[in-house]
């Protein structure tokens, strides 16, 4: 919780165990044509407290849904989904938006809203409205603080009064890093927040989960097609295939040359990274060339 | 942030205060710093903004009420009112023509076409947050079309020829107008979304068939009662008076109350379906109940102006370019800009080619339909 001090307090860590707990998970759309019977078909696996955990897989995997499975915004046909211990159904929107903050895919900003506002959006599922103040709610000094911490440890209060439209692509994700760090949640899901970044607004994205892992104590489940930001920045991968999981552990475990051509169907080359040791993954030379 | 190797080793160590690595500003520097910048609402900015605003619009419809077939003095205004403080009687025959002229046709007309415009602004700013786009507008999506069509069919059975019966007719209009929407929403989206282009197309097919269908309506009424209709269609305030005008005020007030209520949710649709579902919001009941809202105000609003065009358009666009995005200050600004602009489009229309008069719906069309395609065709990027 925020003191009122000005500086940013850091909540306790959790009590060790897991807050995602899924078990059996099936599900599919109404309208799905690819002729597969489930999109995510009997998944199960367990999220610890503070942990980074990656879900990784193919296209069409059923890597996002999976996320959006967690995040409450697709309901299960089968099986469960508990977060920190509660069945997730019997959850209010608005509780749950406390508890688990999602920063979706990148979209295009339509309307002019700047920095400042779009963060303090992320303060809705706290602020009270009513009748009585006809749904304006003023934003309240916890909102302000709070929303001004989330701006200072993903790095953009320089950019309070800018418009969201007008940022590039790293800095429009820290802005919805920073939105779901507002929520205050205890689990923060990411949809490749790495697509269409450049290496060094990767790197930024990277190190500022990293950081945020450690100094705010928060659980993170990110989606990613890319298996080397994966096996940098995750603890645990959960590599799925067709909507089912393939491969659970370290990326030591997961990131293997047998396993990515039962997931993948290709060949590739895993080899150790020069400075971590943690497994790289390149294309085996291009056929055609010398 | 030089050193790109990212591994559990490099972690900073976890510290109790952040302050360390990064001076945090004091929460009234930062609060002030935003204030000054703009960088969010204020209830300061909110009450100079709306406050101005009241007063250039009272300003506006004192001024318009002057002009007309007839040029009413602010002499004879002052009179009026004068006398129906003192007297509390509105029966001002002993103050000529000109009195009369004021408060039986004049003011009930000015006063109108505030509420209609500010209404269709409204609805402008409603469709737009809920489509999540800012070409939205009730005239171009064929919600007018379908609320003309609802009041049509009411005029044609012979509703809304008496008194008692008037508060019924905007209730065909939102009829008319909500299954329109539903249409144009069927038809638009695809795989969960809601392309400008599809969008546009549904509402230009949807438009051509319902002005169709009125049209035959028009066709088989008596020649007398059609040509009424058609100046309706056009888009007309032309003597409404004062029991219209009541049943248009409730309406409106019901409406615009509601909206206001959900001008943070508003704020939160319009970064897109799945943010606003993860920040609780339960968007399917939300967006149902705002596009039953907003079929209800058009209606209302059709029922008694007929289709006029672009206000639910151009006003919003222009008022969010000055203010910025927060529907809980985008949302009256934008009624009451929209109010001032269809009293000065519906002064134009009747004073231009006075004593005729042209239909209001073709001022805005003329002054909207450009500023539209401007948007269509160089501003691209604010549209997705």
């Amino acid at each position: 919780m925020p003191t009122p001090t000005g500086t940013c307090a850091i909540p306790q860590s959790c009590s060790t165990g897991s807050v995602i707990d899924v078990e059996g998970l099936s599900f599919r759309y109404r309208s799905d044509q690819s002729g597969r019977p489930w999109t995510l078909d009997a998944v199960s696996f367990a999220v610890s407290s503070g942990e980074v955990l990656g879900i990784v897989g193919p296209n069409g995997s059923g890597k996002s849904s999976l996320l959006k499975l967690l995040a409450g915004i697709l309901r299960p046909n089968h099986g469960r989904i508990q977060i920190a211990g509660l069945p997730i159904s019997q959850l209010e929107p608005p509780v749950l938006a406390r508890l688990v903050a999602l920063v979706p895919q990148e979209f295009a900003q339509v309307f002019p809203f700047t920095v400042a506002e779009t963060v303090l959006m992320g303060r809705f599922p706290h602020r009270r409205t009513g009748w009585w103040n006809l749904g304006m709610g003023d934003e309240s000094e916890t909102d302000l603080l709070v929303a001004h911490c989330a701006m200072v440890d993903t790095d953009v209060v320089a950019l309070a009064d800018r418009l969201v439209s007008d940022l590039s692509g790293g800095e429009r994700q820290r802005v919805m890093i920073a939105r779901a760090l507002a929520q205050e949640p205890t689990i923060l899901l990411l949809d490749e927040p790495m697509a269409f970044l450049d290496i060094n607004h990767q790197i930024d994205i990277c190190e500022l989960i990293r950081r945020l892992n450690g100094e705010r104590a928060l659980t993170v489940v990110m989606v990613s097609h890319d298996l080397n930001v994966a096996s940098q920045l995750c603890d645990r991968l959960v590599m799925l295939k067709e909507g089912r999981v393939c491969q659970t552990g370290t990326p030591a475990e997961t990131i293997r040359e047998d396993v990515l051509r039962t997931v993948y169907g290709c060949d590739v080359v895993v080899d150790a990274h020069p400075h971590t040791g943690l497994p790289r993954v390149t294309m085996p030379s291009v056929s055609g060339r010398l | 942030m030089a050193n790109g190797h990212v591994t559990p080793s490099h972690l900073p160590a976890p510290s109790g205060d952040l302050s360390t690595t990064t001076p945090v500003p004091s929460l009234h520097e930062m609060k002030s710093q935003w204030h000054r910048t703009g960088a969010m609402l204020t209830r300061r900015r909110w009450g100079l903004v709306l406050t101005g605003l009241l007063l250039v619009s009272v300003g506006v419809i004192a001024l318009c009420s002057q002009f007309g077939a007839v040029s009413v003095q602010l002499a004879d205004v002052l009179a009026v009112l004068r006398h129906v403080l003192t007297t509390g009687s509105l029966d001002v025959s002993s103050l000529g023509t000109a009195g009369v002229i004021f408060l039986q046709v004049r003011l009930p007309r000015v006063l109108m076409g505030f509420l209609v415009g500010g209404a269709l602004a409204a609805v402008g700013v409603t469709l737009q947050a809920l489509l999540r786009n800012p070409l939205a507008d009730p005239y171009v999506l064929g919600v007018s079309s379908g609320a003309a069509l609802g009041a049509s069919l009411a005029m044609l059975l012979g509703i809304g020829t008496t008194v008692m019966l008037l508060p019924l007719l905007p209730l065909f209009g939102f009829i008319g107008g909500l299954l329109a929407l539903v249409l144009i929403y069927r038809l638009a989206q695809s795989q969960g979304r809601l392309p400008i282009y599809s969008l546009l197309l549904a509402g230009v097919i949807l438009n051509a068939i319902l002005t169709a269908l009125i049209m035959f309506i028009t066709s088989i009424m008596e020649p007398n009662r059609s040509a009424g209709l058609m100046a309706w269609l056009m888009g007309s305030l032309t003597a409404p008076g004062y029991p219209a005008l009541a049943v248009i005020v409730i309406y409106v007030a019901f409406v615009s109350a509601v909206l206001m209520h959900k001008a943070q949710v508003l704020n939160v649709l319009t970064q897109g379906e799945e943010t606003a579902r993860s920040l609780g919001i339960d968007t399917e009941r939300v967006k149902k109940q705002l596009y039953a809202l907003t079929a209800l105000i058009t209606g209302a609003v059709v029922s008694v102006s007929g289709m006029i065009g672009f206000v639910g358009m151009v006003v919003p666009h222009a008022v969010r370019m000055m203010i910025g995005s927060d529907h809980r200050l985008l949302l009256p600004a934008s009624a009451l800009v929209g109010g001032m602009f269809l009293v000065v489009s519906d002064t134009i229309a009747r004073t231009i080619f006075a004593p005729a008069e042209i239909p209001v719906g073709i001022v805005t069309a003329l002054a909207g339909g450009p500023f539209f395609l401007y948007l269509l065709l160089w501003r691209k990027d604010r549209m997705i």
